[in-house]
């Protein structure tokens, strides 16, 4: 249930565990979103959502911390924008995973060479 | 080429996968039956897999694990649902604490093999479905790496819409 230690163009664990932790929730995924689609502001942001300005600045920030978005400041507003480099890293992980199957079936058919040849 | 297919689909929470072998369905099963076999390929490189339970029957459990390169012992295990030798298993693979037995309330993943023969070979249909949403986000939020895919399936699933808005 362990997949391969990721490569080193890929996620560190650590960062990994960010980005899970930060798409975990459901609010946080829709801010995503949001961001992917137009840079915006968090006060923006919050119109979509009824929970307060705070928690929606406490959602952003996590997703920051994940690296998935970053804050700019135009004038007085900070727009939030989707980092598109940790976005296509994070699809370097998803070939990880589907990688690790690959790999088994390899491993699966070096297993039945071997037994090929031992007949 | 042995792996023919891959395939993440973010909307039904599943990863297939389909390759080939060049040798009858009989000795493909093998590799899932046999746990002498099942842990030479299970495993990543760096991670071996040691089976200590391997019950290969309808209801039968399996208990792994898997050994780090600094020794550290990640627990699995499985329940095999339905079995039909030498065609279709199907089985739960869960995530098992220090004591390598389940962690409860936390519900196994869906693994679905299915073999048939082709072209003198055996084609292999392996399937990894979870339950729904909810399921990857608690097994996310345990650390199961295994879960990890899916979330990487929900990124995917962003990056699509992105590029359809």
């Amino acid at each position: 249930m362990v997949v391969d230690p990721l490569s080193s163009d890929a996620f560190s664990e650590v960062e990994a565990d960010r980005v899970f932790h930060a798409l975990a929730d459901s609010t946080r995924r829709d801010i995503l979103t949001r961001a992917i689609q137009c840079e915006q502001s968090v006060s923006a942001l919050a119109r979509h959502y009824e929970i307060s300005l705070t928690a929606v600045q406490k959602h952003v920030m996590v997703l920051e911390r994940a690296a998935l978005v970053t804050k700019n400041r135009r004038g007085r507003e900070q727009l939030v924008v989707a980092n598109p480099d940790t976005l296509r890293r994070a699809n370097t992980l998803l070939e990880a995973f589907e990688q690790l199957w690959i790999d088994r079936a390899n491993r699966i058919a070096e297993i039945l060479t071997e037994e090929g040849e031992a007949r | 080429m042995t792996v023919i297919s891959s395939n993440t689909n973010a909307e039904q929470l599943t990863l297939d996968l389909v390759a080939e072998f060049d040798a009858a369905p009989e000795q493909v099963w093998d590799v899932w039956q046999n746990p002498r076999k099942l842990e030479r390929w299970w495993g990543p490189p760096g991670y071996p897999a040691t089976f200590t339970r391997h019950e290969f029957a309808v209801g039968g459990q399996s208990r792994y694990h898997m050994t780090g390169p600094e020794g550290e012992k990640h627990f699995g295990w499985w329940r095999i649902e339905a079995l039909e030798d030498p065609r279709r298993l199907e089985f739960a693979n869960g995530f098992a604490g220090d004591d390598g037995e389940p962690v409860p309330g936390l519900p196994p993943a869906g693994g679905i093999v299915e073999l048939e023969a082709a072209g003198g070979g055996t084609r292999m249909l392996v399937r990894t479905q979870f339950v729904d949403v909810e399921q990857m986000e608690r097994m996310l939020a345990m650390g199961m790496q295994e879960g990890m895919g899916m979330a990487v399936g929900q990124i995917d699933g962003l990056l699509r819409e992105a590029v359809a808005a």
